[in-house]
């Protein structure tokens, strides 16, 4: 079932096909210049904008293009086999075209178990296609891709590198769909919208796009444990409950419906804080450290 | 009872909680004000104090960390955020940088204060892109502000921060080939020493440190380095992030003191997913920590605790896994990761992952041979401490822990295929949804 996944042939990784050798327009070419400054100005040494110079290339051609590579080595300063030695080294670096959405399948252990080995098979089939591999409308490239940080969301499909959390078959089938005859889609966590790969491409080089402030900041997975502290009337050792402070203004931080430190004292009363006192102050962590002894 | 101390979570349910304005509003940047007033080598014994270790993984003691860089020569030193969470399993950094980036930005200000730094880095891995849109606006934001740039706070000190995102390699979540990363190289480690303290980022004196490490710095500072000591157990102070995944009720994050126990996490996480299939395996802190067994429901998750009882504490990362699933399939699929994410640099790692990978895909088809079993053990032994970094060491994990608690599955695999005894359908998370639409 996973017999290939990830394995990639010398051959595949370094064929760089030739017309994409062609050089860029001069108009594109003294924009790419311009903005590789911006990027180079950014560390101390010109080789570290590499990884986000590839990235600018797949901004404008969709994928590392033979003549991305050129234009890196020569910005830089690098050999060609230089630039191609970093480009084939990750696996975000697409060594040939990709399709407008880049699908991908959590298929590590802990999402395949959830059910992203099931997801992959379905969608795969649905589109024909196999992993790395293209939709013939150009609209999407599929991959299974490793962990992706959302543990607690799986299983996670990630479309152009934002969150579609708790998938299903048929709601992945469905977003595939979607992508394909052009109709919204947003992620669960992220912007009102998916952009299109060199869209994200240009993101992933530093090129902010106005979007940061779109969407939400936790999902309900993450907000599980601060939630549930709330309703319980946990704090940090030094912080009033929030369920006190807005109950009983001027009740202790022991009294009724508030919280205890938490960490090795729980079984010890925290101190009292006055109403109008500072969380964490001075008097209250002189007060705990009397109240230990 | 231990219960949660949300500090660098308390405010993630702010329907703008990323934003400066909020973390403003929950005393943000107060830390910074107080650090800049102080002697920078008094916020390092702080943390210290403090007994704040490493929360990327391997628990080193941070202040000790930052106190090993060589005196200041003139020439410049370097932070480096290591924000590339890959590890499997770990979830925790990701979504504090979506919720609330601007403690790492202070945690950065006050760390660079405290280690003479005026250029730190935020290495963030590539496959994150809306998080890498909070991270850069958070540093806007704080240059806006005046916590970031010239003169900070009409101190004299300045600081850049420059936010780099990775472009998909596990491997650069290794210090060493984070910083080859990010010099614009194929990401491979580099031999040690010298340690980046003394030769890290373009050979300079560096410090490399994870998000959670760093984002804890500006509580120390505020709320004192007791405040912090006097959280979790003797040798593992301070709080951390839970994260909870696999087959609980709730799946989430959950921040408490080290030395809470699984069964008191999985008690407020509504307990195992289905009350009828009970836990068989879980990993405290990813993949790459040996797996733990109902047997350790009361292990205190700190550094000497865990390690105590044959594992790491690792990344918090605590994958449930119910009876339903075949501990063979999981251990093949993680063995998969490791093949694939090998950088190829060292013999053992590179070769081994690949013979390990395959043996586990013939058990895992119920085609293994006899001697499979102690085929793997004996090519884990060769990688174990022969790999070149730690991560060739963690693939190692999974599968002697396996082989200890689950031998007999492994046996199994010498006759039937794993999907036979352990039907994959009923592991998922719309399992009950199909079955229950199908007795309706």
């Amino acid at each position: 079932m996973s017999v290939n996944f990830g394995r990639q042939t010398a051959s595949g990784h370094l064929h760089v096909p030739s017309e994409s050798k062609e050089p860029y327009p001069t108009d594109v070419l003294e924009q790419l210049s311009l903005e590789a400054e911006q990027v180079i100005a950014r560390y101390p040494q010109p080789r570290s904008a590499l990884l986000p110079l590839l990235h600018l290339v797949q901004s404008l051609d969709g994928y590392i293009t033979g003549r991305g590579i050129d234009f890196c080595a020569r910005t830089l300063d690098l050999t060609t086999a230089e630039v191609s030695g970093v480009a084939t080294f990750y696996t975000q670096y697409k060594r040939h075209p990709n399709g407008e959405y880049t699908v991908g399948v959590c298929t590590n252990t802990l999402c395949a178990i959830m059910g992203g080995d099931q997801i992959w098979e379905t969608v795969s089939e649905h589109l024909g296609i196999g992993h790395d591999e293209t939709t013939e409308d150009g609209k999407i490239t599929l991959e299974r891709v490793e962990c992706n940080a959302a543990c607690d969301y799986a299983p996670v499909v990630m479309t152009n590198w934002e969150f579609f959390d708790n998938q299903t078959p048929d709601s992945t089938v469905q977003l595939v769909d979607d992508l394909r005859s052009g109709a919204p889609v947003a992620p669960t966590r992220g912007p009102s919208r998916v952009c299109s790969f060199k869209e994200v491409s240009r993101v992933l080089a530093g090129f902010t796009d106005g979007l940061a402030d779109e969407g939400i900041g936790a999902g309900p997975a993450s907000l599980r444990g601060v939630e549930l502290a709330k309703r319980e009337g946990w704090t940090a050792p030094g912080e009033e409950s929030a369920a006190s402070v807005d109950a009983q203004p001027s009740a202790t931080a022991d009294g009724p419906g508030g919280g205890l430190a938490a960490g090795q004292r729980t079984s010890v009363d925290t101190p009292a804080n006055e109403p109008d006192e500072r969380p964490g102050g001075q008097d209250a962590q002189e007060q705990a450290k009397e109240d230990d002894k | 009872m231990t219960t949660l101390t949300p500090i660098l979570t308390k405010f993630w349910d702010h329907p703008q909680s990323w934003t400066m304005a909020t973390y403003e509003d929950n005393e943000g940047y107060t830390a910074l004000r107080q650090a800049m007033q102080s002697d920078p080598a008094d916020l390092i014994q702080a943390t210290k104090d403090s007994g704040l270790r490493g929360r990327g993984g391997a628990g080193f003691p941070t202040g000790m960390k930052w106190g090993f860089l060589p005196p200041p020569d003139g020439g410049p030193r370097y932070l480096v955020v290591n924000a590339d969470e890959s590890e499997p399993g770990t979830c925790k950094d990701i979504p504090l940088l979506m919720a609330a980036p601007h403690f790492l930005i202070e945690g950065i200000a006050i760390t660079s204060f405290a280690i003479g730094c005026n250029h730190a880095f935020i290495y963030l891995r590539g496959e994150v892109v809306h998080v890498y849109r909070r991270v850069m606006r958070a540093v806007e934001e704080a240059y806006a502000a005046g916590y970031l740039g010239k003169d900070i706070l009409g101190t004299g000190f300045d600081l850049d921060v420059t936010v780099h995102a990775g472009a998909g390699a596990y491997i650069c979540g290794e210090e060493t080939a984070l910083l080859d990363s990010l010099e614009g190289r194929r990401g491979q480690p580099r031999l040690k020493p010298p340690f980046p303290a003394v030769a890290g980022l373009y050979a300079r004196p560096t410090v490399v440190n994870n998000v959670e490490s760093i984002a804890s710095v500006p509580a120390i500072i505020k709320q004192g380095a007791e405040w912090f000591s006097d959280m979790g157990t003797e040798k593992s102070q301070g709080f951390g992030i839970f994260s909870l995944s696999g087959h609980v009720k709730h799946p989430g994050q959950y921040e408490a003191p080290l030395g809470i126990t699984l069964r008191e996490l999985l008690d407020m996480a509504g307990g195992m997913r289905d009350p009828g299939h009970p836990l068989k395996f879980w990993t405290p802190g990813g993949s790459s920590t040996p797996m733990f067994t109902d047997q350790h429901l009361d292990v205190p998750l700190d550094f000497e605790s865990v390690a105590a009882n044959g594992s790491m504490l690792g990344t918090r990362a605590l994958q449930i896994f119910d009876d339903t699933v075949s501990v063979v399939r999981a251990v093949s699929r993680w063995t998969d990761f490791y093949m694939h994410e090998s950088c190829g640099k060292c013999t053992p790692c590179r070769e081994g992952t690949w013979w390990l990978a395959q043996i586990l895909q013939r058990i895992e088809h119920g085609q293994g041979t006899p001697e499979d079993i102690d085929k793997l053990v004996d090519i884990c032994d060769n990688i174990l401490g022969r790999a070149f970094c730690a991560l060739g060491d963690g693939a190692t994990s999974p599968i002697t822990s396996a082989v200890k608690y689950f031998r007999e599955e492994f046996e199994a695999g010498c006759h039937t295929p794993a999907a036979e005894l352990f039907p994959p359908a009923a592991s998922t998370l719309f399992a009950k949804e199909q079955n229950t639409m199908v007795t309706a």
